[in-house]
Order: structure tokens, then sequence, then C-alpha cells
């Protein structure tokens, strides 16, 4: 039973995922070209009959709803165009090139936040208003509270120039000592708002009915935690999820340019700044689908979890 | 290929003993890699691409001036020496260069022929090509005419292969620069037979063959670019390093960082701001050298009140460019009085303006009267937008600059955009008074002065248009006569910085990190430093 | 979850509202951490006020001597001066005038997109709300980030755009929440007495829906303050921050964390600040939630 409501509600989903595409492309698209400035625009500026050689061999003298059309066109064929900036990959292969780094970089970093957020959550939670509380919940604050452009310096002056023990930068590959920096900087963020969220939902939790009733049938309190009160706690964690990928997704821009790492989130800003339009176009359809599948896995994993959501 | 790995199951049955070569083989690779000279490059910019024709910024340069040889290329001290012609011989009228090509071969054994270099001229100039920087070869003959489509017969260029190894070049009119001009990536050669097998592919790493010190190993995009020692180089027995790396990166205080944990052995730029710190402690590394170029102000005369010549001449004159200097950059840039910098080739003095040696506050006082004159005081004050395109040392300046401005009673207000914004706005002549800079395409004050020739189009961002600059221009460049063929420059010269079209803020420098492991740098003046005749220590 | 008003609203709840308020205002004055804060935020806003009266420099001034200078007690540079000579404890205080500024404005954006589109949603309900519903979901889905870089670019630095633009971003959220309170109170009699008095859907929507969600929005505009002041400086890291002279603390902190070690205080002044600010309008959040909380009594 439960089952086929899933199906077909993760179906009706994946249905409304295409308006949602299409919004976002058309938005990106004429946001992009509204903006002022041209992707041929330099220091040295062109002789006019080259520039006008440069705009037709890009397609870019038709008019703006032509090449609209043109770019979806291309883009059922999966074909995401030509970098401007880039002139010797395509955007497909800049995007293919720089995902795996993206998505080790973003998901190690997802999977510290959860792990240690949540952890860290449940321990103050578990110990309400004790020093233990306020230590951790001090160093939460410090995760908001500091911007992500000062933490990333801070860590590679302090581990890489002054300790030496890591690198400052560069992708080496995908080396683990690369990585931890880099993963470090993008997590602490959202470490710092699971953390909160946990625990505040925990201590919700650990004074509801149900858990007291638990208490009453006599289980034991680690019993009591890992059985019902996480499960119940992390709700709010799991909706979660979805906003807190798309933190990371931006986050990554910054990470990526300071750490020099080859990822796809610094195409976005150096596409938008350069006007390259098919690399801005490319990775903002990427993250969308990407963030739109992501909230779907989101709603059904909610789904699974909340009894209140599982009966019809 | 299958026929291969047969032969190995074979082998590898037939004898147990035969597995262990290509272990061995293996070790010897490893221990062969360990022993390589590496020299690691922070470039300060992702190549747009590695096809002499497409490329337009020095940190591509820097790579495909090491893959490609052109008929003449940069010595160690950045001087035009012989490189793919071995020698030449100009006309008398100084129109007509035959060139020897050497006898040396792409890096995948095929020999370098005129014929390529026929190619590459023409493919350049094609206008399907596109190539943004064409215009540089206008100097040969029918080049203009046939890369802007008023000509389409490709054989009425001026360039000819008489046969495998001669090369003849014909000129518009006498170029005393154009050797020099030929060591620029406009004029390096490209591999036909590859270009034609490959297309826009040919030049991935697996594609591309080159006929300078160094081949093209990989190429990832935002990770890095490796080139390998050419062994089928010219003069592979003089390069010393093995294996060039370049980094990408352009956030310049990471850079620095890298370049301080060892991670780097040259970056190609610092911030300005670091300079206090840098000279503090890294005061042997931190090479600062004169650069071929000029930071000023265009104003646009086009447009009221920055038609009236006082007007332009207040806002220069009330520049402290000392302060500038000295107190904002700090890092040894020139105050600058011309458009050309002092010590380019082919020209005396530069023409300075008049009040050079006036002190600042005489100046000050002039320029308030100015003003006064051309009808701005307290009751009507001068109020404009200085533009500048986002990076913190345009903003220090526009900074500084707008507060001495203040002095003269003007309201300016700071505007800042993102580079393809401002310059679009400049092609427009949608500015009032705005940032730019210019560094030398070729050792000549030619390459300076058409920037304020009416003919220049976009390029002449404040739309200076005298009729006497012009003609002054056009006779210098039909003059053969170096001597004077320069007057006539400095002729032109003066008139501008009489006008001030433009306001000459400072001459470049170049700014790089340098290990000390590093041997046979030289400063040059083109900031040009080819690996070839690098090595570690 | 439901956190409105107890029962005994229906009939005066001008009276009863009032007595809750004040429950909760003596409940957040119990709570040190949330009165501390608030105390260190109406000092910042004060300085940030009063900014030109407390230093003998104006924000725009160079001193040519004084160049990258450290804080300097003599001349009255407090916090020292940035690479361009001006005084940075002054511009620090301008900085904090366009940050909370535009923490405060593109907050009230999305505080009146939100709470105007969500109860309108909850309280028509039916196919309107799930259109509205499905529009935000839509909304959601897009990187929203990408398009905050995108309207800049598209603008230029406008700083009026600036809080519409993360106002726009914001307010999903708040649609959301200020839906889900509509939804729980919407049957309760008190509504439905408004209703059988003939007072319009507008007039119910606006004089008792409204009002009493506003628990719950309070607290999340606490949260969305600090927020919008972070996207801002990563704006500005970016280079699409406000126009010189004006400065924020985005641009400061950007322009302080590339000289962190040459000119260590044009970091630590403008992050101290701006982080105190952070922490308190999250304490300040925490305080009113537990504060307006009816389970917790």
């Amino acid at each position: 039973m439960a089952a086929r409501i899933m199906i077909a509600f993760a179906a009706r989903r994946c249905l409304s995922a295409l308006p949602t595409l299409l919004i976002v492309i058309t938005l990106a698209f004429f946001m992009m070209r509204l903006a002022p400035g041209g992707p041929f625009d330099q220091e040295r500026a062109l002789p006019p009959e080259i520039e006008r050689n440069v705009l037709a061999a890009y397609n870019l003298d038709q008019p703006l709803w032509r090449q609209y059309l043109d770019y979806l066109a291309d883009l059922t064929r999966g074909d995401f165009g030509p970098s401007f900036k880039y002139r010797d990959f395509t955007v497909a292969e800049l995007i293919a090139n720089g995902f795996p780094a993206s998505l080790q970089i973003g998901g190690l970093a997802m999977l510290c936040a959860i792990v240690f957020g949540v952890g860290l959550g449940t321990v103050a939670a578990l110990h309400q208003n004790s020093p233990l509380d306020y230590t951790v919940m001090t160093f939460a604050m410090t995760g908001i509270a500091v911007p992500n452009f000062v933490m990333a310096p801070l860590l590679t002056l302090l581990f890489g120039v002054y300790l030496s023990l890591l690198p400052v930068a560069g992708w080496g590959d995908g080396a683990w000592a690369n990585k931890l920096l880099p993963v470090i900087a993008l997590a602490l963020p959202q470490v710092a708002y699971i953390a909160r969220l946990t625990r505040g939902s925990m201590i919700e939790v650990l004074n509801s009915n149900y858990i007291r009733t638990a208490r009453a049938k006599g289980l034991r309190e680690g019993l009591v935690v890992t059985r019902h009160a996480v499960k119940g706690a992390l709700l709010p964690v799991v909706s979660y999820l979805g906003p807190a990928t798309a933190a990371v997704a931006t986050g990554s821009v910054v990470i990526e340019t300071i750490f020099d790492i080859p990822g796809t989130g610094r195409y976005f800003v150096e596409g938008a700044l350069n006007r390259d339009y098919p690399l801005v176009m490319g990775v903002v359809v990427f993250y969308a689908a990407m963030i739109i599948a992501l909230n779907l896995a989101v709603d059904l994993l909610y789904g699974l979890m909340d009894p209140k959501l599982r009966r019809p | 290929m299958q026929r291969l790995a047969h032969l190995w199951n074979r082998l590898d049955y037939s004898c147990g003993m035969l597995r262990l070569v290509p272990l061995l083989a293996l070790v010897c690779v490893t221990t062969s890699i360990q022993a390589q000279t590496e020299l690691r490059i922070a470039n300060l910019g992702e190549p747009a691409s590695l096809d002499p024709h497409y490329v337009s910024g020095v940190w591509e340069n820097r790579i495909i001036g090491d893959l490609f040889l052109g008929l003449t290329t940069e010595g160690p001290d950045g001087k035009p020496v012989a490189g793919a012609a071995e020698e030449w011989a100009v006309s008398d009228d100084g129109t007509v260069y035959t060139f020897l090509i050497r006898d040396h071969v792409w890096s995948d054994g095929t020999p370098v022929t005129a014929g390529d270099f026929e190619y590459a001229f023409r493919r350049i100039l094609r206008p399907e090509t596109a190539a943004e920087y064409a215009s540089l070869l206008y100097p040969i003959k029918n080049a203009e005419a046939l890369n802007t489509g008023q000509m389409t017969d490709m054989d009425q260029l001026g360039v000819k292969a008489l046969d495998d190894r001669t090369l003849v070049i014909t000129l518009e009119a006498s170029t005393p620069y154009f050797l020099a001009q030929l060591t620029h990536y406009t004029a390096f050669p490209v591999p036909r037979h590859r270009v034609e097998q490959y297309g826009n592919d040919w030049t991935k790493p697996a594609n591309i063959a080159s006929n300078g010190a160094y081949v093209l190993d990989e190429w990832l995009p935002s990770t890095h670019t490796v080139l390998l020692k050419n062994p089928k180089f010219y003069a592979a027995d003089t390069v010393a390093i093995d294996r060039v790396v370049f980094y990408p990166g352009e956030d310049r205080a990471a850079v620095q960082k890298r370049f301080r944990a060892g991670e780097i052995d040259i970056a190609m730029d610092f911030a300005s701001d670091q300079i206090e710190w840098l000279r503090k402690n890294l005061p042997e590394q931190t090479r600062i050298a004169p650069y071929l170029g000029v930071y000023y102000y265009p104003v646009n005369t086009a447009k009221p009140p920055f038609d009236d010549v006082r007007v332009r001449q207040a806002l220069s004159m009330a520049i402290n460019r000392e302060a500038l200097t000295d107190k904002v950059l700090k890092t040894g840039e020139v105050p600058a009085y011309s458009l050309v910098p002092p010590g380019t080739n082919n020209y005396g003095e530069p023409a300075y303006v008049g009040w050079m040696g006036v002190p600042y506050e005489a100046r000050l006082a002039q320029a308030r009267s100015l003003l006064a004159e051309a009808g701005f005081g307290p009751d009507n004050p001068l109020e404009f937008t200085l533009s500048y395109n986002t990076s913190e040392n345009h903003k220090r300046i526009a900074i500084a600059v707008a507060s001495m401005w203040k002095q003269l009673g003007a309201r300016v207000e700071l505007f800042n955009t993102e580079v393809k914004v401002h310059y679009d706005k400049l092609k427009q002549g949608d500015f009032d008074v705005a940032r730019a800079g210019w560094i030398a395409d070729y050792n000549d004050p030619q390459n300076f002065l058409y920037l304020l020739q009416s003919s220049s189009g976009p390029l002449n961002y404040g739309r200076y248009a005298n009729p006497e600059y012009d003609a002054l221009m056009e006779q210098a460049s039909a003059t053969t006569d170096l001597t004077k063929r320069a007057g006539l420059m400095a002729q032109a010269e003066s008139l501008a910085m009489r006008d001030q079209p433009v306001i000459p803020i400072y001459y470049y420098v170049s700014k790089n990190l340098v290990s000390n492991a590093v041997q046979g740098w030289q400063d040059t003046i083109n900031d040009i430093h080819r690996s070839r005749y690098l090595s570690l220590k | 979850m439901i956190r409105s008003s107890p029962p005994a609203v229906e009939l005066q709840h001008d009276i009863k509202g009032r007595s809750l308020w004040q429950d909760a205002v003596r409940r957040l004055a119990r709570n040190r951490a949330a009165v501390a804060s608030m105390i260190v935020l109406a000092v910042i806003a004060l300085l940030a006020v009063f900014a030109p009266m407390l230093s003998p420099h104006p924000y725009d001034e160079i001193y040519w001597d004084r160049i990258q200078m450290p804080p300097d007690f003599a001349n009255g540079h407090w916090f020292g001066t940035d690479s361009n000579g001006r005084d940075l404890f002054v511009r620090t205080l301008y900085g904090a005038r366009v940050s909370l500024m535009v923490g405060v404005l593109a907050t009230a954006v999305s505080l009146v997109i939100g709470v105007i589109y969500g109860a309108v949603a909850g309280f028509v309900g039916g196919r309107v709300d799930d259109i509205m519903m499905r529009l935000v979901d839509i909304l959601y889905a897009l990187p929203f980030m990408f398009f905050v870089i995108l309207l800049m670019v598209m603008f230029g630095r406008n700083i009026f755009l600036i809080f519409v633009a993360l106002g726009a971003v914001e307010w999903l959220t708040m649609a959301r929440i200020v839906r889900g309170q509509t939804l729980s109170i919407k049957h309760r009699p008190f509504i439905e007495a408004a209703h059988a008095c003939g007072v319009t859907r507008t007039g119910i929507i606006f004089r008792h829906i409204i009002p009493n969600v506003l628990g719950p929005v309070i607290v999340y505009v606490t949260l969305t303050v600090p927020q919008v002041i972070m996207t801002e400086s990563f704006i500005s890291f970016l280079g699409l921050g406000v126009q010189e002279p004006l400065t924020s603390w985005g641009v400061l902190i950007a322009e302080g964390a590339r000289l962190m070690e040459a000119a260590p205080w044009l970091l630590v002044f403008p992050a101290t600040l701006l982080a105190l600010t952070l922490f308190a309008f999250n304490f300040i959040g925490d305080g009113l939630r537990d504060a307006l909380d009816p389970k917790d009594r």
C-alpha cells in the first residue's frame, strides 16, 4: 500500500520537475542576456569586423528568442554548447571534468555536517545547560558567525603555512591531504546549523509523551535515545538537508576558488563574470537538476520516517 | 592492440621470468620520474585555448610560448633572437623579409616547413577564424583587407612559401619592429597536418604537435597544464627542466601562501598591498622590474564638459602621481607623464606633459583656475563618474584620485563594475572618466600612440579626434628613417599630452615571486621568461 | 509544533493577547543570554547610527601619511587605518549601517511577501493553496544564490536591489511557516465568529490571522537577519558588493581576509563586530522561541 503511494508520489514529483527546470532555464537565460557587457568585451576592444565574425561564429548575431529556442533544442539532445571563455572545451566537458571534485568535496562536507552535527547536537541536548552543552553550542555559533572566506584562509595559514602539515591549495589528483581543509571549511557552518537543529528538536522530543512512556516502561536511557528519540529528533534535520545542500553548493564557489579545486561551482561565478553564457547556463541547469533530485529524495526519506505522513 | 595483448599472454605463459621485465621497466620509469626536474608556475589564469590563434592573455602566452617557436623568439633577456628561422634578409626599402627556416621537426617527427607558416598566417587572418588578435598582423601586405573581408583571395597575402625552407613576407610599409613582432604568438606556426586532421580538437594532448622546447602532456581545466620537454626540439640539449606545471589559480593571496609553503616555484604576480610584508619576509624572492605598459584614465572627449581641454588638463594636473606610486602602490611603479613609457625601442625621450616639473601645490592652483575658466566653481561644481573594473588596485587608485579631485571642488562618484561591463561601456563611449591600461604587444612607440588615432575605433576609448595627430602618425608610418620616424611620433605625442584625452597615471612594473631554487631568471621589459632558459638548483 | 495562542483568546483576544505577550516578555527578560544580546545589539545599532559623531575622522578622508597603520590612539584611529589610509573605526561603523540596513530591509521584504503569501494560501485553502504552495516548492528548487549573483550582475551594484534580491530569496520559508500557522488557527472559533459577523476575508487575514501567527514569525525574523548579513558578505567577497566609498562589513572583511597577516586589524575588528551581531541575533531568536513557546510552561 504505502509503497505504491510512495511510487505514485515520486512519479508525480519527477513529472513536475520538468516545468521547474524549464523555469530555471528560462529565467537564467534571459537574466544572463539582459546583463550588460558581452562575452567578447575585453581590455583590447576588437575591431568591429572581427567582432562581427566572432559573434557570428557563436550564433550570437541571431535574435534572442531564436537563440533561446536553439539552446532548448540543443539541450534536449544533451548538448550544452561550447564554452566562450575556455574555447578548447565544451561546457559538457568542463562540467564532467569538474563534477567529481565538487561531488567529493560537497558530499564529504555534507556527510561531516550530518555526522558531527547530529552527534554534537545530541550530546548537547542530553546534557542540557551543562558546561558541555555550552561548549558545543559556542562552537556551533562560531561556525555560523565566521564567513567561510575567512575560515578557509585562516585554516590554510595555520595548517599549510605555519605548521606545514597539509597542502595550502591544489587538488593533487584528489589526495586526502588536499581534501581535508576544504571539507572542514565547507562543513563547519552546516555542522553548526545541524547541531543547533538537532539539539532543539531533541530537547523537544525528550520531553514528549512517547519518550516519557518509553522511560516509564523501564527502557534504559541509552536505548530510549537511540531507538526512539533520535529518529523523532531527526525529522527537522532531514527537512533541512535540501537547504543544506544548496548552502554547500553555494559555499563551494568560495572554497573551490580559495583552495584552487577544479570543481563546477567556481565555473558559475567565472562564467557569470565573463558572460560565458553557455557555461553559466550549463552549471545552473546541472545544479538545478541536482537540487530537484535531492529534494525529491529528501521528501521520500521524510515520508518514510514520519509516521504521520505514511498513513494515507 | 589485441595482437599485442595476445603476444604478451604467450610470452607470459612461456616464461615466468619474463614477468619481471615489465616490473623492472616500471621501477625504472618511476625512478626516472623522481629524477626529473619539475618547475611549478602559478600562472594566475586558466588558458582559454592553446591554439595560438585563439588566445589573448599573458598567461596563455607563457604556455604556448613554451610549446611553439616563431620565426624569431625571445632570448633569455626577452630580446628577439633567431627561432624557427635560422637567418633572414631584409630588402633595402624594409618591406620584404626572406626567412630561411631552420631544419627542424614537429614533436611527432614531421618536418616544420615554410608551408606550415604560410598556412598559419592564412588561418589566423581568415575572417571565419574570427581570431581576436589578428589585427596585430596588419603590417603584412593585404592582411587587413583579407581579415576584414574586403579581399577574399588568400593568395594575395604577403606571405609566401617559396619552397620547404624559404618563406617570404612582404609588408605594406617598412615596419621597424617587425622582427620583434614575429616573436608574438600571432606569428607562431601551427602543425597543418594535425589541425586539418583533428579540427578544433587539435590542441588536446593526444592530438597536438609542437615545434618548441616543450610538448603538451596533460591539460585539466582549472587544475593544471603540464608540459614535458620535447626531445625533438632543435636545441633540446640546452633545456634543463624536464617538466613544467602551470597552475591556473587567480586568488593572489592563496598563490602567495602556496609559494611560501614551497608548493610553487614561480608566481607570475602578487597583490600590491602585500608588498611591505613581502619586502620584509621574502626580499630575495620578490622581483619587481619595469614593464612596457601604461596605466591611464581615458577621458570621454565626446561628452561635455570633457570636450573642454581645460577640464581635462585640470583633472590631469590635480593628480599627485608620486603619492599614488609611493604611498598607495609602493611596488616601484613609475609616475607617468606621457603615454609612451620611457625606454621604448625606436624612440627617444617620450614627449612629457608641459607641467611635469611644476610642484604639486602650484599645479593644483593652476588646475583650479583652469576649471574656473571652464565655468566650474563652488556654486557650479564639476560632477562626474569615475569608472573602474573590479580589482583591489584599481579600487585603491580610484579612491585616492577621487580624493585628489575633491580638492578642485569636483564631486566624483566611484563606479565599479566587472571587467566585461567596464569595457563594454568604454567601447560604447558610455563613461566620463575611466580606468584603462595598455601593455605593449611589441616594443615600439607606435603600439601606444595608435591608441589615440581616430582610425583605431573602439580602442580609442575617449574618441580623441585630432586631424593633426592622425596626419603625423600616418606620416610616421610611411617613414623608413628611424630618427625621423621617432621625431614625428614625438610630435604627435606632445599634441596628445597637451590635449590630455588620456590621463597617464603610472608606468607598469612586472611583479613576480621567484624561488631561490630557480636559476637563469632575468627581469625583462616584456615580462617573458621562457622555461627553456631556466633551471633548478 | 503548534505555537499559537491559547484557546481563551477568542473572546477578547486583545486583552488576552497582551497578557500572552507580557508573559513572553517576562520570560525573555529572565533569559540572560537573550538580554545580553539585546544590549549588545542595541549598542552596535547606536554606534552605527551615531557613527559620524563618535570619531574625529570622516569615513572617506584619506590620511596620506597613515596608510595601513595599526590601531593608533594618538591620532584617534582606534581600529587603525585601511590600505587607502582611511580610518577603520568610522568605516566599520558605516559598514555596520549598510550591513544592518541590508539585513533589516531584506528581512522586511521577505516578511511582507512571506506573511501575506502564506496567510492567503493557508486561509483560502483548497486549490489556491495547492497552486501557491506548489509554486513555493518550485522556487525552493532553484539554486537561489546563483540567481542573486545573476541579479547583481544584471543590475550592477545597486544597494536597493541587494535588499530586494535577498528579500526575494528569503521569503519562501517565511511563507511556509505562516501558512502552517494559519492552517492551525483558521478553524478556531474566533475566526469563525469574525466570519459570522460579516468581516471580509481580507479583513480576517489582516486583522485576525496575521496578528496571531506573529510569534513564530518573529523568531524566524531574528534568524533571517543574520542569514542576510552573511549572504551580503558572500556577495562582497565575490566583488559584487556596495560601491566605494560606501562600505559594508562584508566588503571590509573580504579585504581584511586578504591581508590577515600583513594587517590583521583590518580583519579582526569588522569580523568581531559581525560575529557579535550574528551571535546576538541567534541568542535573541532562541530566547524568543523559548519565551513564546507555551509548551515550556
